[in-house]
């Protein structure tokens, strides 16, 4: 559903079907939707048939990566030695997506319903939820719903009376976008500094509190109850381009566009379609000129590539992209995308964890380097510096955040370097920013 | 250890076999390869953040952290490659972008590795022009000896791990975020962990200050030379640095069965004492109710001519400072009396360990050589060699202060020979006192109280005419016709390890600089 607009008929529905409706929100509304009915399904099956059917529903990562869902489940330990942990990673802090908020607001119950499932699937004791600090309504949404949970005992000592404890906590956040980054979101619940981990070991083998631990994103564990219900071909055959790809995907989209929003279609929908048709496209009398589809963290698209770019994991890369977490910017004609450039990467200044030279330093770097750009004290080189400074920040790190900023950077450069070389050679009007990362 | 199996790589070129599970960081050590790196260090869990040991593995996509990269079978390891290199100019310019270049002002220069990997592989040239503004925080005084210059600081957290994980009290932390962040203490700490001084050491650029040693010399200037600490029987190694015959500070030298790479800051305090200016500088010898002056052909005539004409009960009072050939001589010196021989030990009652180093602490026996004068027969009954003093007939006194004596009660003996490196006002009462270089003046041994033999080297010119002890008790000796003299200690340790059984078999070759530890109750000779 287009939310908060109504449903455009190009939508499949899954996941947002009851975007909207309050009564949803409930424990009784959700059952009479047909709720919980998946995890009773599942407590029935054995923990590695459950796997078996999210790895044969092609179900992948929504949070950025798209890896298997399946398969990363099928890395924990078969032999249960430790502990094991879930953790749902609900810090949907990347610029541009706004998916996850909807689906904790919205459907609480079918993202406690997922948890379980998975939690139960890899045979986890308890889950956390880790939900950006900022989210205030979703957390309070959320702690509601799980209270419901635990006293209709679809959670707790003898879940849905299967004899099974499942246990579920929220977990807030405290304002940095880097505890989206799985190892770092495991240090925070651990009460550290959010620093992403250096691998190995991986989270399988010594995630949160050292233990095995699986983590995987709002979306990704909202839409296994479906998947249960439905059966893994039903996902499967979701798929317009790619057999890769399957299931449908959230899009949030905003920028300059008539109707910003959350757009659920399958996979493999035309990029062009969606923001042309689905979101009102850009506004009247305006061209689009270009737009970042999977956050703020990929590199962005030309109006042509937009148009011709399909919405799944493989037809992003094909264009050069990446499908991330399904944050749709769009840009229109009188977007400076230099100015754009620079506002993402002074975010990415400023919420680098201070770990690895190239990130701490070439992102407040790169941001200086473009705001004297905007103020028409630029010099040519300075793009060659940009890209060179980009090429260090791209791949030595420990975590993407220092490859995020550079995205945006290289391909701006790459695709609009006429408008960086307007400021440079004073045919653009200066635009100085004062503003620090 | 010898059926564990080795894992074979190549790093630049050089076959290596190396334990499973060593980093490509230490393995690259034993192929003679020193990849650069800031955060990492061996007395640390690794924290692979300033990703200054990037290197490239053959049939590997991207560039690898050496210090976070175990050793594998088979592993093609390039330092020098041209997109390894590049990366690490990358960090080197990144690293300078918001350093304030006041090398000229700056305690580390000299010993700087950001200097010296920049000089070795950075950028000539910085492409962050003048316009842009650099990082600026203030200086901070974190209390103890340890001051915080935050504009130098590369955020290699060394600091924060050795608080943390080796002296178990963390107290610093990573403040703030991105370029803004910095090193922060508790706001209601200090770093005065007896161990604190560490992080100055661990700091591998200017950035954290030792308060004591500031702006006090220029790291070229300063001579190193290797020694053993004499603030307890820990026997932390230690290398003095001098300059121009001052010692400025003392700081621990790497050994890894004894301190590791740490060493306390009591035992940095030591060096204080080794610049004293009120040492004895002249042999002197009793004459008319005072001490005159004399050479040393004198006064080790004068007092043979004392030894001699002496007989019965003798007493010695030595210092557990003193060095193991100088005990064993003294000892041999006497031989012919009835003897009683004691040390004088400062005994406190807690020791302070290093929480994360097994077996290391700052030592309740606050003297570096209690274990060898226990092995040369001394006892601890100091107060009741004091008392055998009255009607003994010669009283011989080995660097002691002798605090509490007063002059007449050294007079109820015979007579009595002092030798050491200051003169107390109770030593006046001598018949013969003799001017002995410090530790730093002189080559010796001493045993810690795990029974290892570690050798100290002469760091500075003794001042006057004061001698090494085993040089002074050498010629003495020979003046007897007992034995000596002495050519250099290394002789006067030989015939030591000649005459001592536990000492069998040693010489200062075998001891080089770690030291070597006597087996119990047997020969220590190093068998074929």
């Amino acid at each position: 559903m287009g939310y908060p607009h109504k449903p455009h008929p190009n939508e499949t529905v899954v996941l947002s079907q009851y975007f909207g409706d309050a009564e949803a929100r409930r424990y009784d509304g959700w059952v009479k939707r047909g709720g919980y009915q998946a995890l009773k399904q599942a407590l029935a099956m054995e923990p590695a048939q459950v796997i078996e059917i999210v790895k044969e529903s092609g179900l992948r990562g929504r949070g950025g990566a798209g890896f298997p869902a399946g398969v990363k489940w099928s890395f924990m330990p078969k032999e249960k030695r430790k502990p094991h942990y879930l953790c749902c990673n609900a810090d949907e802090s990347e610029p541009g997506t706004f998916k996850d908020r909807e689906i904790m607001r919205w459907t609480p119950h079918g993202l406690i319903e997922g948890c379980a499932i998975a939690q139960y699937a890899i045979q986890a004791e308890v889950t956390y939820i880790y939900i950006r600090g900022e989210f205030t309504e979703p957390i309070r949404v959320m702690e509601e719903a799980l209270a419901e949970a635990y006293k209709k005992k679809v959670l707790g000592p003898n879940a849905m009376g299967s004899g099974k404890r499942l246990d579920m906590y929220v977990h807030r956040g405290a304002g940095a976008y880097i505890c989206g980054e799985e190892t770092a979101l495991m240090n925070s619940i651990e009460g550290r500094r959010g620093n992403p981990r250096i691998r190995p070991p991986f989270p399988a083998a010594q995630g949160v509190f050292g233990m095995p631990t699986t983590i995987n994103n709002v979306e990704t564990l909202t839409s296994v109850p479906h998947i249960i219900n439905r059966g893994a071909a039903w996902y499967k055959a979701l798929s317009l381009s790619n057999p890769r790809s399957t299931g449908t995907k959230l899009f949030s989209v905003c920028g300059n566009v008539k109707r910003p929003g959350n757009y659920e279609i399958t996979m493999g929908f035309p990029l062009g379609e969606l923001i042309h048709e689905l979101a009102g496209g850009v506004p009247d009398g305006r061209t689009l000129k270009a737009c970042i589809p999977g956050g703020s963290s990929v590199p962005i698209l030309t109006r042509e590539e937009s148009e011709s770019c399909k919405l799944d994991y493989e037809g992003c890369v094909e264009q050069g992209t990446m499908l991330g977490s399904g944050g749709l910017i769009v840009f229109d004609d009188t977007a400076d995308m230099v100015y754009q450039i620079m506002r993402l990467a002074r975010f990415y200044a400023h919420e680098s964890c201070a770990q690895c030279t190239q990130c701490r330093e070439g992102t407040a770097w790169t941001v200086r380097i473009l705001q004297r750009i905007l103020a028409g004290q630029g010099e040519l080189k300075d793009l060659d510096l940009l890209l060179d400074l980009s090429e260090q920040m791209t791949g030595k790190t420990i975590c993407v955040l220092s490859d995020s900023c550079a995205a945006p950077v290289v391909s701006g450069i790459k695709k609009f370097r006429g408008e960086f070389e307007a400021y440079i050679n004073g045919t653009r009007r200066p635009r100085p920013v004062l503003v620090h990362a | 250890m010898a059926d564990q199996p080795l894992v074979n790589l190549t790093i630049e070129g050089v076959p290596v076999s190396v334990p499973r599970g060593t980093m490509v960081i230490e393995a690259a050590k034993q192929a003679g390869v020193m990849i650069p790196h800031y955060c990492y260090h061996s007395g640390l869990p690794v924290a692979g953040v300033c990703r200054m040991c990037l290197v490239e593995i053959e049939k590997t996509p991207k560039l690898q952290i050496a210090c976070a990269t175990p050793v594998a079978e088979g592993m093609v390891v390039n330092v020098l490659s041209a997109q390894a290199k590049e990366a690490r100019k990358g960090v080197l310019e990144l690293l300078l972008i918001n350093h304030p270049l006041d090398c000229p002002i700056c305690d580390q220069a000299g010993e700087c590795e950001l200097q010296d990997y920049v000089f070795q592989e950075g950028r000539a040239r910085t492409r962050y022009t003048p316009t842009y503004a650099k990082r600026f925080n203030p200086v901070e005084d974190f209390g103890g000896d340890v001051l915080y210059v935050p504009n130098r600081c590369i955020l290699c957290t060394r600091c924060v791990r050795f608080m943390e994980h080796v002296a178990e009290e963390p107290i610093l932390n990573v403040s703030e975020r991105g370029d803004r962040a910095y090193i922060g203490i508790h706001p209601d700490r200090q770093l005065d962990h007896p161990w604190a001084g560490n992080v100055v050491d661990l700091c591998p650029v200017g950035s954290l200050l030792s308060k004591d040693f500031l702006h006090k010399a220029r790291a070229w200037e300063l001579d190193k030379t290797a020694s053993v600490c004499t603030g307890c029987s820990q026997g932390c190694n230690v290398n003095l640095d001098t300059r121009n015959d001052v010692v400025v500070r003392m700081r621990p030298r790497t050994n890894l069965e004894v301190n590791q790479y740490f060493m306390c800051d009591h035992g940095r305090a030591q060096y204080r004492w080794l610049n004293r200016g009120d040492r004895m500088e002249a042999p002197l010898v009793a004459q008319a109710r005072e001490l005159a002056g004399v050479s040393w052909d004198h006064a080790l005539a004068r007092a043979g001519e004392i030894l001699r004409g002496a007989g019965g009960r003798a007493v010695m009072l030595a210092s557990a400072r003193a060095s193991t050939e100088a005990l064993f001589l003294a000892k041999r010196l006497l031989a012919r009396f009835e003897l009683t021989a004691a040390v004088k030990v400062e005994r406190v009652p807690e020791e302070i360990p290093l929480a994360g180093v097994p077996n290391l602490a700052l030592r309740g026996e606050r003297a570096p050589n209690v274990a060898g004068a226990t092995l040369l027969g001394y006892t601890e009954g100091y107060e009741d060699a004091l008392r055998a003093v009255d009607g003994a007939a010669v009283v011989l006194v080995v660097d002691l202060p002798l605090d509490g004596v007063t002059a007449d009660r050294l007079r109820a003996a015979g007579q009595v020979i002092y030798l050491g490196t200051v003169l107390p006002d109770a030593a006046r009462a001598a018949q013969v006192a003799l001017p002995m270089a410090s530790v730093a003046e002189e080559e010796g041994t001493f045993v810690n109280r795990d029974h290892r033999v570690q050798r100290y080297f002469q760091a500075k010119a003794a001042p006057g005419m004061a001698r090494p002890a085993w040089w002074v008790l050498g010629a003495l000796l020979a003046e007897m016709e007992l034995g000596g003299p002495f050519g250099s200690a290394a002789e006067a340790f030989a015939w030591l390890a000649a005459e001592e059984p536990r000492f069998g078999g040693l010489s200062y070759d075998l001891l080089g600089t770690r030291g070597v530890v006597l087996p119990a109750g047997r020969s220590a000779g190093v068998g074929a």
